[in-house]
């Protein structure tokens, strides 16, 4: 059985010309130690996901539906006291702007040790021993000296490192990193998923890593999820699905990327945008922008316009797609041969 | 060679009225009840003090038409009342009900007027402050400090004596209404000017100020048709408070004596002429002017409050 | 009247080779951050001092942009590529040093003068929700520019203009009523590109146009720039952290690090043979796909505050190679002879292959 098992979770938010649905029929799972990406443009869905896991999505949202479960317990419907001993203990987050996540008058070793007394019945002596281990994990200089400094004193990537090291301070069982490297520079960035991938590795932690940078995805995780609209629409391993994306939103993201394109000719780029979770189209939510409603002998696909695609499995990876499920019930065709 | 978008927007474009429809504004006063009731009693009161030459039963200001005989006399409620007084009278024997109809309409004249000077002066300050900054920030925001040091008090006593020494006491009474806007609105334009110069100083960071910049468009134009609009939604907020401010202010300058004169009153100096009168028991000269200014002060902060909730949300989103 | 300076050419420039559509030569910025007078005043030692911290954010720029070309300026936060940016657009002034546009000093122009430049240099923002009037409907925003620029242009004219320019970069016609709340990222950045291109210039400034933006999003954006480069014969001066956008997009690459240039060369050059041990770091640390691991090289140290600069070369204290001569002297930018220039003594020296 895996650690965490996600299955069809629902989410919506409840605005006053009704209610919208930010999830719909979410499902994962996510073993001991093992990276999962979760991929996707904004709007699509992937922070709530997150978020949703340890019921930290504010009012007016709410989980509608669907079971989590995290060790054998279910977390969708616990109390919020029973809830809060996970939080930051065995499952803890990280999230985007490290300036905005630590408490500005606090200094670092008062917010870490703060962290650590609220979980466990220790001193303060012991905590702050804890708390400079923990910071040698993550290789910041000089850390004695840093459990004294305030924030704003240390620099955009050492702050990251910081929040890496609270979340580590319960050795938890998996940490959900939302788009943890987005505020910070190339070099910068590299250093910090480099940090993440040893840990993991070494400490045997489960890492859900959010983010829309699919170069960063392929470097650190194992296996990736992609989400359109509210709804995942491919998973698999991520090595197979970088190298042959059968969905065709994934196909057109990882085209338009400029590395795809030559040199100083027009980007392939998706027409049109994500629509508006309030206003999805019927059918497929991808369906407006996709170039495989016709099949290459000019007949529609009709199913297209009128149902949801359900998963079909492909290999070691699952799309919900109309078009992969129908070339699957006929024979394999190879992803290069599919028109553009 | 043209890019083809599909717009988000397929449904037609929205008139103002359906603009106005939709708002938040409306949806948010709708839900909740006190906004409307005070929005009710409020429009009750301006449209009472603008109608007081219709609606009020004399004029007040009429020596002819006070009867000295007729003073004190109690509210309809208490035995011994005139029904020609339905209010009753104070110490010289003019109504009270009409003297407060005309008294609010003094009140309500000098508190949107001191507000509109105070907001005149404050956003022209605060708005050349924020973005030309340097020296001339500096200097403005000195003067406003100096300003604040000053409380409305003294600024009445200073122009009061002044006024009075230099024209008389009886021009002085004659020309009290402008007089009283001037000082109320001399004295409190620093609180505009800081909301403003504060909008300012974000306004002016965001990238669009930068376009007109670089298309070349002059300072002046940049300041008052691009910065300004964009900083209204403070500027209302504090009105409603400022007023409620004036109102007030201007009571209490006529309570000490420093205000509107007796003959031409306002609700502050009735509340002062019937001070002294309490003890001998006619209260109603005192309390029932004081009821009506708490309740108009009232109701306009907690429109001012309701609309501080509004528009607050927005203002974080920018 | 103002005074045209001419520039004189360096020797090393050939003398038939065209003049630069802009030049920027010796350009220093340095921002103060000690407030006004009365705060510089401080008690030291038993007396009066002033005291003045700036955060040096250019130190000694040298840039050329030929006409036609799009030169990309890559960097990371604090590199000063953004301040390069605002400078030339005349936002700021510079501490020192000149900027030339087709040959006349544009830096130290009045308002007034410089009226005719503004029409032909335009600017395109990074944050496409801040660089629209929250206020004004798109057809004032695209009207307010040709007006200033063309007082005695007809009503109807400028009408036609801003039509022909919402036509071109793929702007509905009824989105002129609607307010910029209306619209997601990337439409705001689409009307952000109109408005630049309203008044015909021929020089553009983008700084970070497409890195709010999401991926799908942003190839839309960059291909829009790069359709309106060729229909309109544009040059452009284009500010990114992107490095993959730059060898998609650029024809030479300026690479800066705390305020200085450490190598510029062409696209094609700077992705084969890249020299400045800096430019080294960088273009390894950008994720690929292929990787299975991140493989970049790692830096020592933490990236230098531009409030105080480290002496030498700025980027000494991180540098692999670095050696005494690298702590003392800042490395003037040398050309090679494949067309690249690089401010690194130890490629000077052939220390670094």
């Amino acid at each position: 059985m895996s650690l965490l098992e996600v299955n069809n979770l629902d989410v919506r938010f409840a605005l006053r010309r009704g209610d919208v649905k930010a999830l719909r029929d979410v499902s994962f799972t996510l073993d001991r130690g093992e990276r999962l990406g979760i991929v996707g443009e904004s709007g699509a869905g992937k922070s709530v996901a997150a978020f949703s896991l340890l019921n930290l999505i504010a009012k007016p949202g709410y989980i509608a539906g669907g079971s989590i479960r995290f060790d054998g317990q279910e977390l969708n419907g616990m109390s919020d006291r029973a809830l809060r001993r996970i939080r930051g203990n065995r499952i803890s987050m990280i999230f985007q702007d490290p300036m905005m996540t630590l408490n500005p008058v606090l200094s670092i070793g008062e917010q870490m040790i703060e962290c650590l007394k609220a979980h466990r019945r220790i001193g303060r002596r012991e905590a702050r021993a804890i708390a400079l281990r923990k910071l040698e994990q993550v290789h910041i200089p000089s850390p004695e000296a840093r459990l004294d400094q305030y924030p704003h004193e240390l620099s955009g990537g050492m702050r990251q490192r910081v929040i890496i090291a609270i979340a580590l301070l319960l050795d938890p069982d998996i940490i959900i990193a939302d788009e943890p490297t987005t505020a910070l520079d190339v070099t910068i960035q590299a250093e910090i998923m480099d940090l993440l991938l040893e840990l993991c590795e070494k400490h045997n932690v489960g890492l859900i890593l959010i983010t829309h940078d699919l170069g960063v995805v392929s470097q650190v995780t194992q296996r990736m999820l992609v989400m359109y609209a509210g709804r995942v629409i491919e998973q698999g391993p991520t090595r197979e699905i970088i190298n042959d994306p059968q969905h065709p939103y994934t196909q057109g993201l990882m085209n338009a990327l400029p590395q795809m394109a030559t040199p100083g000719s027009r980007l392939n780029q998706i027409p049109g945008s994500m629509p508006s979770l309030d206003n999805l189209p019927s059918g497929c939510a991808f369906h407006p922008r996709c170039g495989f409603v016709t099949r290459p002998d000019g007949s529609e696909r009709s199913a297209c316009r009128t149902r949801v695609p359900e998963f079909v499995a492909s290999g070691n990876c699952r799309v919900a797609c109309h078009m992969v499920a129908e070339m699957l019930d006929q024979e394999r065709i190879p992803a290069e041969e599919t028109p553009r | 060679m043209t890019t083809q978008t599909s717009p988000q927007q397929s449904a037609p474009l929205p008139s103002r009225w359906e603009r106005l429809r939709d708002s938040y504004l409306l949806y948010s006063f709708k839900r909740d009840p006190i906004a409307q009731l005070s929005l009710l009693v409020f429009i009750v009161f301006v449209a009472c003090a603008v109608l007081a030459p219709w609606l009020a039963p004399m004029n007040p200001y009429d020596l002819a038409q006070i009867d000295i005989m007729a003073s004190e006399l109690p509210p309809f409620w208490i035995d011994g009342s005139d029904p020609a007084y339905r209010m009753g009278t104070d110490a010289q024997g003019r109504d009270l009900l009409s003297t407060i109809l005309y008294g609010a309409r003094v009140s309500l004249i000098i508190g949107f007027g001191a507000v509109a000077l105070q907001a005149l002066l404050g956003v022209v300050f605060g708005l050349l402050a924020g973005y030309l900054g340097g020296r001339i920030d500096a200097f403005l925001m000195r003067l406003a400090d100096i300003q604040l040091s000053f409380s409305t008090l003294m600024v009445a006593i200073v122009v009061g004596a002044l006024v009075k020494a230099i024209f008389g006491g009886a021009t002085f009474s004659a020309y009290a209404v402008p007089l009283l806007v001037l000082i109320i609105g001399l004295a409190e334009w620093p609180q505009y000017a800081r909301t403003v110069r504060a909008s300012v100083l974000a306004e002016k960071g965001k990238e669009y100020v930068d376009a007109a910049r670089t298309m070349g468009l002059p300072s002046r134009r940049i300041m008052f048709r691009h910065i300004l609009p964009n900083t209204l939604s403070p500027i209302f907020v504090i009105s409603t408070v400022q007023v409620a401010n004036a109102i007030i202010s201007e009571a209490a300058l006529s309570f000490l004596g420093l205000g509107m004169p007796e003959t031409h009153p306002s609700l502050g100096s009735l509340i002062k002429s019937g001070f002294d009168y309490i003890q001998s028991g006619s209260w109603w000269i005192t309390l029932i002017p004081g009821a009506v200014l708490v309740v108009l002060v009232l109701v306009i902060n907690l429109l001012g409050d309701w609309l501080r909730d509004v528009l607050n949300p927005r203002l974080y989103k920018g | 009247m103002t005074a045209t300076a001419t520039l004189t050419r360096p020797a090393t420039a050939a003398a038939d080779s065209p003049r630069p559509l802009l030049e920027i030569r010796g350009l220093e910025k340095r921002f103060s951050l000690s407030g006004d007078f009365l705060e510089q005043l401080k008690f030291k030692g038993g007396k009066l001092v002033r005291e003045q911290e700036y955060v040096h954010a250019i130190n000694g720029v040298d840039l050329e942009i030929q006409r036609g070309e799009a030169l990309c300026v890559v960097g990371e936060s604090g590199c000063g590529k953004s301040t390069v940016a605002r400078t030339v657009m005349g936002l700021l002034h510079p501490t020192s040093g000149e900027i030339h546009y087709d040959g006349q000093r544009i830096d130290n122009l009045s308002t007034q003068a410089l009226m005719p430049y503004r029409r032909r240099m335009q600017m395109i923002f990074q944050n496409p929700y801040a660089s629209l009037n929250p206020r004004m409907t798109i057809q004032q925003t695209l009207e307010e520019p040709i007006r200033l620029h063309h007082p005695d242009w007809s009503r109807q004219r400028v009408r036609d203009q801003v039509d022909e320019v919402m036509a071109s970069v793929g702007i509905a016609a009824d989105w002129g009523k609607r307010y910029g709340h209306e619209f997601s990222g990337g439409q705001r950045q689409r009307i952000a590109i109109a408005r630049a291109l309203a008044v015909d210039p021929e020089f553009i400034v983008a700084d970070e146009p497409i890195s709010a933006l999401d991926v799908s999003i942003q190839a839309q954006v960059l291909n829009l720039l790069m359709d309106a480069r060729q229909e309109r014969n544009l040059t452009y001066l284009f500010i990114t952290h992107d490095l993959a956008v730059v060898e998609h997009f650029g024809t030479r690459v300026a690479v800066m690090y705390l305020g200085r240039v450490c190598e510029v060369a062409p696209t094609a050059t700077l992705f084969a043979t890249p020299r400045h041990p800096y430019t080294r770091a960088l273009m390894s640390a950008i994720p690929r796909l292929e990787d299975d691991r991140p493989q970049h090289i790692r830096l020592e140290g933490e990236v230098p505050t531009p409030v105080h600069l480290p002496s030498g070369c700025v980027f000494h204290a991180r540098c692999p190679h670095a050696n005494a001569r690298c702590r003392q002297e800042v490395p003037e930018l040398i050309a090679r002879d494949d067309g690249s220039r690089v401010a690194c003594h130890g490629v000077e020296e052939g220390r670094i292959q």
